[in-house]
């Protein structure tokens, strides 16, 4: 750049960016968590084609395109597939660490769900641990009606 | 694919933040560098590609900000929102489509000027995931440990590419990060999300690069020495991680499959001289090499501690320093060309290892949802 | 391999409304893509690749071709997101042809989307402006557009009433377009009533905000004559995205546009526009626009677009429709509006559009609009064009 830039002090001009959202879930998650809330059973959806059972639940079949998925509910426990415990307070985080985040494949369904892990050390945390869905005594109708997956037991290989 | 070829590239300081730099300040400095290095001025470029993000860059028409520094004035431009890498693809399909004959492909951001958190946690679905809270680096460490848990990986075999990676970046003046440590410095650094480390992670960089693209009729008529692509290819895995097995990178061995094909090349294990791949983490780098089938799957580990992947191994990996050394999203994996090419030319200085073929590589979403990759030749 | 002809084979569209609340943005998208492949008697296992673009700050999503995978049917496909705000969706298009011209891909699915209900839509636009010299002088889109209407006023003496008639012809088109998001006519009188936002543009002056997906499957010569009958061949592509700052704008002519169509006719071979050219659909984000962008295409004398559109000759039946969908005043999902205006062109080209069908469409161009004051174009054909 210019020599006669350099002995300028560069200015730092601080904002912050004010855009509100709103997102519309939409019928099929909608119904997801109506569920939630009224009746703690968590629901997927299946594919009539490939039989694949989606949670969270999908309008169309990712890989079929099929768009007459039919609901179906799957057990509130469940396997975990993959975990980290974030021990840096990250500013994405609401609560404070150790987070344990988790990926769990409930009975009856193909895919997983992404969640917090309670009731299992840190330091003893595996892949394979079965666990349960604990669900917040206030529930509004939205992912965090599930306080948590909570440690059930002996790991599953 | 008809012929084409990279014929100028050009690429600043990669910094922690460059409070000199705005958007535009970088992107005119790596351009300028490119035409210089292709011999050739603005007015020998028909056509741009802008690379950015709207969220990194807290504006909205990203592209906005550096059409001015790109040259774009007269022109017909573009913009890519994505890695670098996806840019220069589009790009070379403009220099393909008999529109142009030359493309001028630019990438940039400041990761200081945000909160990088906050900007990836922006990427899960606000439905069903955002609240909980995970960013890119939480993710990444979810995806380490399905990573390790399968192939039996070890946390001091993660460590060496940290290793690795930042020496290299010793003899590369534009790397923000040369460092001589060991492993043990790797895995006392502080842990920031099991099992990853401080030292696994790359940081979050200011920086820009930009690179020119020539079809076969305009590769040769500048000074710059062409390199040129044999073969390229993307493909993008399933959004939801927990649709995946992040534990694999199946789009990446399907864009490997298909950019090979291209190429001519059926043992990239064997026919491959040196790898610029995307290593945001140390993990990474392993999981990838295997994906892309430049060695066997889960010993990409205990290879790097044979020394495989060193300088002077079979198959140099990131003898530039990598994105563990400087990592500016979006321009990351345009870096990753401009690298190789600068390798394959023979230009590298310091860090030259022996290569006539070589493969640049790019990322986009969490967990390497979607990859892109290159195949360079120096040979025609 | 090589250049190779392109042509539309395909298109769909949502039925665009102020809010969907009964899908989420993948969902809609979804929607648009599985009409484009109806259309088009395709699968999704017959797309190669999958462009996608919105504006990522009207859905506060990073990364959306990431995230909307499930709906585009890019799930282990090449996807890539082209984005340059309001020009976005015909930007898509212009891709899209890149793409295909290339070599690289034989079937592309472009998809351009936006979900405005779910979003501040001035806040977000204000973000679009550089923060140390525009933004905090600046108020969204209106104004921007206000400041050019007052400069081609104050020096041809044209007035907001000429607006207006502009605002009537589109909204009576869009009665013919169940797409449409306004489906009712306004007269002279109830344009120039309504709210004055930033003068001389009333509140009928202006686009809505909308819900919306379009897709467009385009196909190179080896299978467009495979799959259909009537392809829409892609003759030319133009564009100049000019200005990064708002002073530097050259207010009162759209330069991006007159450089960008001299650019688009000489590619094309047309000598005269306002004689060749059939239909245009144009990306026209408040009434002006819509005398002073036909000037810079150079279909109306400079200064003469007023009586040009007054004299009837922009009207369903007259001797250049401009926008029969009705165009942006009448329905606006940022993203996919400049796809749409491709999208339209097409189902003109190829004998699909209805109740807004111009009678016997040989040459098409639909254009883009957005950032600061900056111009997509893109000509389309009946007849395949010779190389």
């Amino acid at each position: 750049m210019s020599k006669h830039l350099d002995d300028i002090e560069p200015m730092i001009y601080e904002s912050r960016i004010s855009v509100p959202y709103q997102w519309w879930a939409g019928e099929t998650a909608s119904a997801f968590f109506v569920s939630l809330r009224d009746r703690k059973i968590i629901q997927g959806t299946r594919c009539p084609d490939c039989s694949r059972v989606y949670v969270p639940p999908r309008k169309t079949c990712p890989s079929c395109f099929n768009r007459s998925m039919k609901p179906v509910e799957v057990s509130n426990s469940g396997t975990v597939t993959a975990y980290t415990v974030a021990r840096r307070q990250f500013a994405s985080l609401p609560r404070k660490v150790p987070v344990i985040f988790g990926l769990v494949q409930l009975d009856g369904a193909d895919t997983s769900l992404l969640h917090y892990i309670e009731g299992v050390d840190p330091d003893e945390m595996s892949i394979g641990l079965r666990v349960e869905a604990e669900y917040a005594e206030e529930r509004t109708g939205n992912i965090r009606d599930i306080k948590c997956f909570r440690a059930i037991g002996q790991e599953r290989s | 694919m008809d012929r084409a070829a990279i014929i100028g590239v050009g690429m600043n300081r990669i910094e922690a933040s460059k409070d000199r730099d705005t958007f535009a300040d970088m992107v005119w400095e790596s351009v300028n560098l490119a035409l210089d290095d292709a011999g050739m001025t603005i007015d020998d470029i028909d056509n741009v590609v802008t690379t950015s993000n709207d969220f990194w860059d807290g504006r909205t028409i990203s592209c906005m900000a550096v059409g001015d520094a790109s040259g774009v004035r007269n022109k017909n431009v573009s913009c890519v929102e994505g890695d670098g890498t996806f840019g220069a693809f589009y790009g070379l399909t403009r220099a393909l489509s008999g529109a142009y004959g030359t493309t001028l492909v630019t990438a940039h951001s400041k990761g200081s000027e945000s909160v990088s958190s906050l900007i990836s946690n922006a990427s899960f679905d606000p439905i069903y995931e955002r609240s909980l809270g995970m960013d890119m680096v939480t993710a990444c460490a979810m995806q380490a440990m399905a990573y390790m848990h399968r192939t039996g990986t070890t946390q001091e075999q993660m460590a060496l590419v940290s290793v690795k990676n930042h020496g290299n970046a010793v003899k590369n003046p534009l790397s923000q990060l040369p460092m001589d440590i060991t492993v043990n410095d790797v895995l006392a650094s502080e842990i920031v999300s099991d099992p990853l480390h401080k030292l696994d992670c790359s940081p979050v960089s200011d920086g820009s690069c930009a690179v020119i693209i020539a079809n076969e009729e305009r590769a040769e008529k500048y000074s710059g020495t062409p390199v040129w692509v044999k073969g390229v290819s993307f493909c993008s895995d399933s959004y939801f991680l927990g649709d995946r097995d992040i534990s694999r990178a199946p789009s990446l061995t399907r864009a490997m499959e298909k950019a090979c094909s291209m190429a001519g090349i059926s043992r990239p294990d064997r026919e491959i001289d040196i790898a610029e791949i995307y290593d945001a983490f140390t993990y990474q780098e392993l999981l990838w090499l295997e994906a892309m089938g430049l060695c066997k799957d889960g010993k990409a580990g205990a290879l790097l501690e044979k020394g495989e992947f060193n300088m002077n191994g079979r198959l140099p990996v990131n003898p530039s320093g990598g994105l563990l050394a400087g990592h500016p999203v979006i321009a990351g994996g345009l870096i990753r060309i401009a690298e190789c090419v600068k390798q394959l030319r023979g230009q590298a200085g310091d860090y030259q290892v022996q290569a006539r073929r070589g493969i640049a590589h790019g990322v986009n979403g969490l967990c390497g949802q979607s990859h892109c990759v290159w195949v360079l030749d120096s040979e025609k | 391999m090589g250049k190779k002809r392109v042509a539309i084979v395909g298109t769909g569209q949502t039925l665009h409304r102020s809010h969907r609340p009964d899908v989420n943005g993948q969902e809609l998208i979804n929607e648009a893509v599985q009409l484009a492949l109806e259309d088009a008697d395709m699968t999704i296992r017959d797309i190669d690749a999958v462009l996608i673009g919105n504006m990522d700050h009207f859905e506060g999503i990073n990364y959306v071709d990431c995230w909307s995978v499930d709906g585009s049917g890019g799930v282990m496909k090449p996807i890539i997101k082209l984005t340059t705000g309001g020009t976005t969706g015909s930007t898509l298009a212009i891709g899209g042809y890149h793409m295909v011209a290339s070599g690289m891909f034989d079937r592309v699915l472009v998809i351009g989307w936006e979900k405005n209900s779910e979003s501040d839509t001035t806040g977000a636009i204000t973000t679009a402006f550089d923060a140390v010299w525009d933004r905090l002088v600046f108020a969204g889109a209106i104004s921007g557009l206000a400041v050019e209407a007052q400069a081609y006023m104050a020096r041809y003496g044209a007035t907001d009433r000429d607006g207006a008639r502009v605002s009537v012809r589109d909204r009576t088109h869009a009665c013919n377009n169940p797409h449409a998001q306004l489906r009712k006519k306004v007269s002279l009188e109830e344009v120039l009533e309504s709210p004055m936002l930033a003068d001389p543009i009333h509140l009928l002056d202006v686009c809505p905000r909308t819900d919306g997906a379009c897709a467009v499957i385009m196909a190179n010569e080896d299978h467009a004559e495979k799959i259909t009958g009537t392809p829409d061949w892609i003759l030319a592509t133009a564009n100049r995205h000019k200005y990064a700052y708002l002073g530097d704008v050259n207010w009162g002519v759209l330069d991006s546009m007159s450089e960008a169509a001299a650019e688009l006719f000489k590619k094309g071979g047309i000598k005269e526009p306002r004689k060749e050219i059939d239909v245009i659909e144009m990306y026209q984000p408040y009434s002006f626009a819509g005398i002073i962008w036909l000037e810079d295409m150079g279909i109306a004398e400079r200064g003469k677009g007023a009586e040009y559109i007054w004299s009837g000759a922009t009207d369903m039946g007259g001797e250049l429709p401009v926008n029969p969908s009705g165009g942006v005043i009448a329905c606006n999902p940022i993203g996919a509006t400049g796809l749409i205006r491709c999208a339209e062109a097409a189902l003109q080209i190829r004998g699909q559009a209805e109740d807004r069908q111009v009678p016997d469409v040989k040459l098409a161009v639909s254009s883009g609009f957005g950032g600061c004051m900056w111009s997509d174009l893109i000509l389309h054909g009946r007849e395949k064009p010779e190389f």
